[in-house]
């Protein structure tokens, strides 16, 4: 049966999360950096994805919702760190699990407040309020002592490890996956494709809309803990624009709407990063550089076999 | 009598510009009905008042019953009106299975939850919509084709997957904007075969919108004609072709054109 191969595929995707897991001891630590961070980065573009590349909403605040996740996890692990720290491991494993999940809500929750009023905007003005609405995160954020202000937080309790991350990463995958393989999910490309089409066939365009940015921000949310959780340190700096154009950078590179491709472009990037890390200020030149010659050779991405409408003359 | 969609004094004005005024027509079950007239007429403004991508500045219209006031178009989708576009509008990056399958999507009782998880009722129906997709693409020709992406199509094919695409809403009431536009005389015939195919199989009421007189004629048991958003005349082809408001209003402008 076709339809259980999504279930195989997930229950691989975990097995293969505990796999890396349990060889992680024999990995040094860079490398486990490596693989975490480049976890992280397969949870935030494919969940982008799902807005960007599925549902065609050109979304630039990824990294607001990001930040949403990382401060509500920290402030909830932090708070409970006093008691956590004689508790017994599984008690802490699921405190951090809780902390994740309340961080995805209320990311969610952000994706939901966006989602709303953008609904009436397309192509580059979402882009601009988006990009607003992950900026004024940042800036709240850095004006709140409470959460630490520009200097940020600190001291976070390092839970993150390979099986929080692949876990996660293999249920993004699996959301957004077998979320667009079905006839409900097809709605998403439609409304990409053509919204007016999409209406006049009985979609209901709104919800979409804003069921995609609810479960992209989730996902962007617990991608935000996890980052958190593994550096120990966040600060509003880390979530700024940038940090949204990157993730942008990995679902165009990958192929927008290309579940597979947007992931490879994930780890493609977070190694690029390391392996470029002699060359720091040049960098983003090389990465420019990739870009442009990637949007000659293949504009459609790495994987992607996203078409560009083609435009029809006029008819007589 | 009971109409199955009911227009009544509709009007709508763009500023200060009137493209349709106070019109009144109706629609019987299972009746197939033209609506012609010059370019700038109205007739598409009326389509998109009737599929509630317009709101109309006055006037009510009432489908079945039910007025389509301040009605999304895809509640007026749901409640039994398909559309096709003048400008194809099909979903370019999707397959011709999977346009035909996404016009199901009104009438799903599974959402995103059901997807996730995928049990056993999620699978029957997914079968059930996939069986009934593949029939309706093999009603009209195209089940080979179930896998090709909609815009490799032929010219004339994509308008046929656009009929095909609005039929599988379930709809009671079909309209068609132009569906002949861009075609060949012997196109044109297969369209109007299609036409009357359509309307026989799945008795449903047919309205619509199209320039070539050969095939509104050979389609349509009753004509209204507009002009300057106004209904000028209405009745059987033969009754048209004889009234001399429409021979002034739109005949006389083609012998001027030609």
């Amino acid at each position: 049966m076709k339809k259980h191969i999504a279930h195989l595929a997930l229950v691989a995707g975990l097995a293969a999360s505990v796999a890396l897991y349990a060889i992680a001891p024999q990995l040094d630590d860079y490398a486990v950096n490596i693989f975490v961070l480049a976890g992280i980065n397969i949870i935030l573009a494919v969940s982008l994805n799902l807005v960007n590349g599925h549902t065609g909403q050109f979304s630039l605040g990824h990294a607001g919702f990001m930040a949403a996740g990382a401060y509500t996890s920290s402030i909830i692990t932090l708070t409970l760190a006093p008691a956590l720290a004689s508790a017994p491991a599984w008690q802490a494993q699921a405190a951090f699990f809780s902390a994740l999940l309340a961080g995805g809500l209320f990311a969610s929750f952000c994706g939901f407040l966006v989602g709303v009023p953008s609904l009436r905007l397309r192509g580059d003005y979402l882009a601009i309020v988006t990009l607003g609405f992950g900026e004024i995160i940042r800036v709240v954020i850095q004006n709140t002592n409470a959460l630490g202000g520009a200097r940020g937080l600190e001291g976070i309790p390092p839970y993150t490890n390979l099986l929080w991350t692949f876990g996660i990463a293999t249920v993004a995958i699996y959301v957004v996956a077998s979320l667009v393989n079905s006839t409900y999910g097809r709605g998403f490309i439609s409304v990409r494709d053509d919204e007016i089409a999409a209406e006049a066939m009985g979609i209901n365009t709104t919800k979409y809309k804003v069921a995609a940015f609810v479960i992209g921000a989730f996902f962007a949310g617990l991608a935000g803990g996890l980052y958190a959780h593994f550096i120990s340190y966040i600060a509003p700096e880390g979530f700024n624009f940038l940090k949204s154009v990157d993730v942008v950078v990995m679902v165009i590179l990958g192929g927008m709407g290309s579940t597979p491709g947007v992931a490879a472009a994930a780890v493609l990037l977070t190694l690029m990063n390391e392996l470029l890390r002699d060359f720091e200020q040049y960098r983003m030149i090389v990465f420019a550089l990739l870009l442009i010659i990637l949007m000659i050779v293949r504009p459609q991405g790495l994987l992607g076999n996203f078409q560009r409408r083609k435009r029809k003359a006029p008819q007589p | 009598m009971s109409d199955l969609l009911k227009l009544e004094r509709v009007t709508m004005e763009f500023g200060g510009l009137r493209a349709v005024g106070d019109l009144d027509f109706h629609i019987a079950p299972e009746e197939m009905v033209g609506l012609i007239g010059p370019n700038g007429a109205g007739k598409t403004t009326v389509f998109n008042i009737i599929t509630g991508v317009y709101k109309p500045t006055r006037g009510a219209i009432r489908f079945n019953g039910v007025s389509l006031h301040d009605k999304k178009a895809n509640r007026i989708t749901a409640l039994g009106i398909a559309r096709t576009f003048q400008n194809i509008r099909l979903f370019g990056s999707l397959t011709v299975f999977d346009n035909v399958r996404t016009a199901m999507n009104g009438r799903l009782r599974h959402g995103i939850i059901h997807s996730l998880t995928r049990g056993p009722a999620f699978r029957a129906e997914e079968e059930r919509i996939r069986g009934e997709v593949l029939a309706l693409l093999d009603i009209f020709g195209l089940k080979d084709d179930a896998d090709r992406q909609a815009t490799d199509l032929p010219y004339g094919d994509q308008r046929r997957l656009e009929i095909v695409r609005a039929l599988a809403t379930g709809p009671k009431l079909l309209l068609l904007d132009e569906p002949a536009a861009g075609m060949n005389p012997t196109e044109k015939v297969r369209l109007m075969e299609l036409i009357h195919f359509v309307q026989e199989k799945f008795r449903i009421a047919v309205l619509l919108v199209e320039h070539d007189m050969r095939v509104v004629m050979g389609v349509c048991q009753r004509i209204v004609v507009l002009d300057h958003g106004q209904k000028i005349a209405e009745g059987t082809p033969q009754a048209i072709q004889r009234d001399p408001k429409v021979i002034e209003a739109y005949l006389g402008e083609e012998a001027h054109h030609a």
